[in-house]
């Protein structure tokens, strides 16, 4: 079937062509609009997390000012932009709050809806998103 | 306890009265004609529905093939938990429409996910499957050569999302290895009076998410080739899927099924619908 094997073509020289048009795009930082952006993203995410009765009680007693800046300080350390990171490690700060896999979709769907509603490029949001999968276990059921 | 048993019956019969799982959107892939989360015709390692750790989800479908000189309908549910166990059960009708007559088949799947989260984990997420498929009208098959009405197949699946690989989009690569003694998936019974031995075949998909909501794949389903009475060849599909929100997804797609009881190059359309609680 000729159909399919087009379209196997398209993917692949697709994915060939996605390898080399690295040089000189804007960092993921700069795609997520620098600092404004990711104070955007981090409020946003605030608001979510409020909102979703799945997930906020994990944040009863958590000081949210502290929460907010280490938040948007590691978003911006890892996105490549002009910041370090002083918060504790992802396994030591989630230690105790045993949270679930239901708990972490809960926040990546409200990332996501975030990213969503501020017009971040669909690769932008997917570049992040793979910069924070792999969080989940260093972060989940401890 | 009481409620969680409860509730995925509830869910059923009153879609308002329950919000989908937690899982995120896409992430139960299809129903496959088979019942089972997957492709169009091949099952995943994913599970129906949308249902997290500690959650319940259901799915009901109907798809339709129609090929040159056969049309398949199904009509199927699912019933999963803990995005750990899937429970389905698919009702298939193929008629014969050049032929004459029609050969229906249902089958029972059970899926257990083994390890690997499909988002976040480095290792695949595999799964362990098992299908009980019970042909009904058995009298054509055993004309043919079929030795059984019934047979197990059982699969093991890898499905693993990578993110932004194509033109920044994430892509799904399911690959499925499963034992069966199914001729024509089980349309045509199971087994041969030679040789009632299993096969291995292997079964892949490879999927471009374009967006949260819109997918494009491939499928290639290797099959059996047992019945002496004609030749059975290999499945291949691609299609679009259109996820309208977690409780509707759509898909349409173009179907290859090669040669079926001595009717060559068995091509048409793929359509099937989900809804998902
Ligand atoms: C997507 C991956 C995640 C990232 C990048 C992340 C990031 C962070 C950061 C930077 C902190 C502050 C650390 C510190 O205080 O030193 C933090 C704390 C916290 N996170 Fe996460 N987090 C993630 C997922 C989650 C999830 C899924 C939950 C639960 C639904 C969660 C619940 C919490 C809580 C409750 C705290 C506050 C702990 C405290 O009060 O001491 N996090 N997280």
């Amino acid at each position: 079937m000729s159909f399919s094997t087009k379209l196997t073509v398209i993917l692949l020289s697709a994915l060939l062509l996605s390898g080399c048009s690295q040089t000189n795009s804007p960092s993921l930082y700069q795609q997520l609009g620098g600092a404004a952006g990711i104070e955007a993203i981090t409020d946003g995410l605030l608001h979510e997390i409020e909102h979703d009765h799945r997930i906020v009680h994990h944040f009863a007693d958590t000081d949210i000012a502290r929460f907010r800046r280490l938040l948007a300080e590691q978003l911006c350390d890892l996105s490549g932009g002009p910041c370090v990171y002083s918060g504790g490690t992802m396994q030591q700060s989630h230690t105790g709050f045993n949270i679930s896999l239901a708990d972490y979709d809960a926040l990546v769907e409200g990332l996501i809806k975030v990213m969503q509603q501020q017009n971040i490029s669909i690769s932008a949001q997917n570049q992040l998103l793979a910069l924070l999968a792999p969080m989940y276990k260093d972060i989940s059921y401890r | 306890m009481t409620l969680k048993v409860l509730l995925p019956l509830a869910c059923l019969l009153a879609s308002t009265a329950c919000q989908a799982g937690s899982r995120i959107i896409a992430t139960g892939g299809a129903s496959s004609i088979e019942g089972s989360a997957g492709g169009g015709i091949v099952p995943w390692a994913v599970l129906n529905g949308y249902a997290s750790s500690d959650e319940w989800g259901a799915t009901a479908f109907a798809s339709q093939v129609g090929v040159d000189d056969f049309t398949l309908k199904v009509q199927g549910a699912s019933v999963s938990y803990d995005n750990r166990w899937e429970w389905s059960f698919a009702r298939q009708s193929f008629k014969l429409d050049t032929l004459g007559g029609q050969l229906r088949q249902d089958v029972f799947g059970m899926k257990y996910h083994l390890a690997g989260e499909l988002l976040y984990t480095a290792l695949p997420q595999f799964s362990l499957g098992l299908q009980y498929k019970k042909q009904r009208d058995f009298a054509l098959p055993q004309a043919v050569g079929a030795h059984n009405d019934s047979g197990l197949d059982f699969y093991l699946a890898a499905s693993k999302v990578l993110f932004n690989q194509v033109a920044g989009r994430n892509v799904l690569l399911n690959a499925t290895l499963r034992a069966t003694r199914a001729n024509q998936t089980g349309l045509l019974g199971f087994g041969t009076a030679g040789d009632n031995s299993y096969q291995f075949v292997f079964e892949g998909s490879a999927v471009v998410l374009l967006n949260y909501n819109l997918a494009l794949g491939v499928e290639f389903k290797q099959k059996p080739n047992q019945l002496a009475f004609a030749n059975e060849q290999h499945w291949r599909d691609i299609f679009a899927a259109w996820f309208v929100n977690k409780h509707l997804s759509l898909v349409a797609g173009f179907a290859d099924l090669g040669s079926i009881a001595g009717l060559d190059q068995q091509q048409g359309y793929y359509l099937s619908v989900e809804g998902a609680w």
